[in-house]
């Protein structure tokens, strides 16, 4: 199938191309951009006029629920929400249940993806066998089978060792290590972030130093293994500083922010709203300020969705029994545009930390749009503001914190491989 | 997304008691006064008044309790409601039902009002959140959040000793961090124009940046009670040794525990309470809980009273 995409701003983050150009796509790839090759018979026309036309989205972390939580949600409804926020690529943490850390589970989600014909997924292997943080997985065979990375996903391991020697193991065959930094016995049983409106509320705490000791362990047998690791999703002041002065050093570290922390702090839980209720918990003001302006200035390298898609009666609970986690990866792309709004940046610097920035992490080649690149794009209205609906989302999962908002950024088609797969 | 008030109906009365924290005082002084004319009550041979006549009142507890279940039992009897009490905890949640589907068939037996004691912070607001418009919910305690009657009662026995609010000093003494009653009363001090609230704790029982709810944070008796008027005593739970929070209820005892030596560093004519049950020997001396500065005991009797008022006045005001 031959496209012709017209009169759409094409941004390019990675190439810096920022200009209202034609985009030429042949099989699966884009053939040209600005005029047509020779000979180019398209057989669809896209008129983008007033549209963004950019590269699909990659998104960091997704939770499709499967294998095993499919009363969460499925691979079918996930994929489609992905497409649906623009999302071409994303990476799964292994957290399902079974978890991620046999080669045949892995081929098999590869398989059930590849037939649904939707986005491309990116299993995270688990780092450890079942996540139990006590033997390590068949990293070499796993990564043959389609893990790009390794992770463990709820925080670091009991065992300092072990996680010592996953990132030694995984630093021989050169695979990137993802941790998120929390100190699970600085944790307990906290379900919001040490500070006043924990207090106010009596809801059992988690402090920042959960992450900042973790961060600090990390950096220490970074040092000791010198291993890449990406830490997965950021929350606190303390935990940025940290990492930017690792960073100043030289060490090959890299992390992410979710779209809810760059937006909301424990002041939105409110009267107990358990679609606030998320890991890392949402902290305080200046936590969230200093995130905003660490995604600006580099030192947070992407920003994704933390997609956790959660069933409505598992949220119909006190805060502190409902399930964690909010649905989101439809919502990447106008929280990023809402930030970048109000930080004022120009929309390539928004769009590089959920395209380019995100799959330099992951090693992928994804996240640009240039001429011979595989043709995964994303046309959006950035003028067009939508309400976040149970009914508009095309996800499982509908509890999110920004549920009734009204954000900007309408997905109008999504590609992949040069496939129309989304369009409204 | 913040909401308005979920307490307060559309003309700003009170819809249900849930916390005492955001209630303008107009209010809390409205239930004191309702309390007042209802002490009387107590003290007749005939103890019924007909306010509450034809209405069901469901005791709702999924965490046991013994006292403060009865008093609110009596409280609505004494109102002339009928009154169902559920021992949640070890029926229906225990065959896997969720708190809102056994709300939800309560509701269905025609409840006009649900008395809810719930382990979880949060979990009255929720069942407010989710009832029919036209029942009330009164929180008789949710996990570390708040216990409004118990800080109701506790107010309307210091004005009793104590008459005017915006001359006192208060002290509340022990556990903070775990402390529902804490909470509730340290913002109806503050709704109520004290005008200086102490909390004195080791710094395990103190939670974060509780200085912004107003208070004065002490860490010494000697220096916490000085000048002080009322002196409101915690409870200290057993498991707090277990949760690293103290070494010894011996050692609580020594350094926190309130013993007739230290409250002599109250003044002459402070009062001294406590929402029971108390651990004699723990948080309080014998010699001071049944010396004669204690008001506990009135404190009880002054709980019926205040759970009437608390109950007549939702009924008389509707969504």
């Amino acid at each position: 199938m031959k496209i012709h995409i017209k009169n759409g701003r094409v941004i390019d983050p990675k190439s810096g191309i920022d200009a209202v150009q034609d985009v030429f796509i042949a099989k699966g790839k884009v053939a040209a951009i600005g005029s047509a090759p020779v000979d180019f018979q398209a057989s669809r026309v896209i008129d983008a006029q007033s549209l963004i036309v950019c590269p699909g989205l990659v998104d960091l972390s997704v939770r499709l629920r499967e294998p095993g939580l499919e009363y969460k949600a499925t691979l079918e409804s996930e994929m489609n929400a992905a497409v649906a926020g623009g999302v071409t690529s994303f990476a799964c943490p292994p957290d399902t249940d079974p978890p991620l850390d046999e080669p045949g589970l892995v081929e098999m989600l590869k398989h059930r993806a590849k037939n649904l014909n939707q986005a491309n997924i990116y299993p995270i292997g688990a780092l450890t066998q079942g996540l139990k943080g006590e033997r390590l997985t068949e990293m070499a065979e796993l990564h043959d089978a389609g893990c790009v990375v390794f992770g463990q996903s709820d925080g670091l391991l009991s065992s300092l060792r072990v996680l010592m020697q996953a990132m030694r193991y995984a630093s021989t065959f050169g695979f990137s290590v993802w941790l998120y930094p929390q100190e699970i016995s600085l944790t307990g049983d906290g379900v919001a972030h040490d500070g006043e409106v924990a207090t106010r509320l009596g809801l059992p705490v988690i402090p920042a130093c959960a992450e900042t000791v973790a961060i600090s362990n990390i950096v220490l047998l970074m040092q000791e293994t010198g291993v890449h690791v990406h830490l997965c999703r950021i929350s606190s002041a303390e935990g940025l500083a940290m990492i930017r002065s690792a960073k100043q050093r030289g060490l090959p570290v890299t992390c992410d922010v979710t779209v809810n922390h760059l937006h909301l702090s424990d002041m939105d839980i409110g009267f107990f709203d358990s679609n606030c209720h998320l890991m890392p918990p949402l902290r305080g003001f200046g936590d969230r300020y200093a995130l905003r302006h660490g995604v600006l200035d580099g030192t947070i390298d992407a920003i994704c969705s933390d997609h956790a898609p959660v069933d409505e009666d598992a949220k119909l609970l006190p805060f502190g029994q409902s399930d964690i986690g909010a649905t989101g990866v439809e919502l990447l792309l106008p929280l990023a545009l809402k930030w970048g709004m109000e930080m004022r940046l120009p929309l390539s610097k928004v769009l590089a930390r959920i395209t380019a920035d995100p799959a330099g992490i992951m090693g992928i080649d994804a996240g640009h749009l240039s001429v011979g690149s595989t043709a995964d794009i994303c046309i959006f209205d950035p003028d067009a503001y939508w309400k976040v609906t149970a009914a508009a989302l095309h996800s499982q999962g509908k509890n999110t914190p920004f549920i009734g908002m009204e954000l900007p950024g309408e997905i109008r088609y999504t590609l992949v491989h040069g496939q129309i797969v989304y369009q409204r | 997304m913040i909401n308005r008030n979920p307490q307060l109906n559309e003309h700003g009365e009170l819809q249900h008691l849930l916390t005492t924290e955001g209630l303008p005082s107009a209010i809390l002084l409205q239930i004191l006064d309702t309390a007042e004319s209802f002490v009387g009550v107590t003290e007749r041979d005939v103890k019924k008044v007909p306010l509450l006549r034809g209405k069901s009142i469901f005791n709702l507890f999924f965490e046991p309790s013994t006292r403060t279940r009865t008093t609110f039992e009596i409280a609505a009897k004494r109102l002339s409601a009928d009154v169902i009490n559920l021992n949640v905890a070890v029926s229906a949640q225990s065959k896997g039902e969720t708190l809102l589907d056994t709300v939800n068939n309560l509701s269905a037996m025609n409840a006009d009002m649900f008395v809810v004691r719930h382990a979880q912070s949060g979990a009255a607001h929720l069942i407010a959140k989710h009832v029919r418009s036209d029942i009330h919910v009164i929180n008789a305690g949710d996990g570390s959040h708040a216990h409004p009657t118990q800080a109701l009662l506790d107010m309307f026995t210091i004005r009793r000793y104590k008459q005017d609010f915006r001359k006192l000093r208060v002290a509340i003494i022990g556990d903070i961090l775990h402390s529902r009653v804490a909470r509730s009363q340290i913002h109806a001090l503050t709704t109520l124009g004290v005008p200086e609230v102490r909390v004195i704790a080791p710094k395990t029982l103190l939670p974060k940046m509780v200085e912004r709810l107003g208070v004065h944070v002490y860490h010494d008796m000697a220096k916490g009670l000085e000048d002080i008027d009322v002196l409101m005593m915690l409870r200290l739970q057993n498991e707090r040794m277990r949760g690293a929070n103290l070494p010894s209820q011996e050692e609580y005892f020594k350094y926190y525990g309130l013993t007739p030596e230290k409250l002599a560093f109250a003044r002459h004519d402070a009062i001294v309470m406590h929402p029971g049950p108390m651990n004699r020997g723990v948080e309080i001396d014998s010699a001071v809980a049944d010396g004669k500065q204690s008001v506990i005991l009135p404190q009880v009797t002054f709980g019926i009273a205040v759970r009437m008022a608390v109950m007549s006045i939702l009924t008389g005001n509707q969504a």
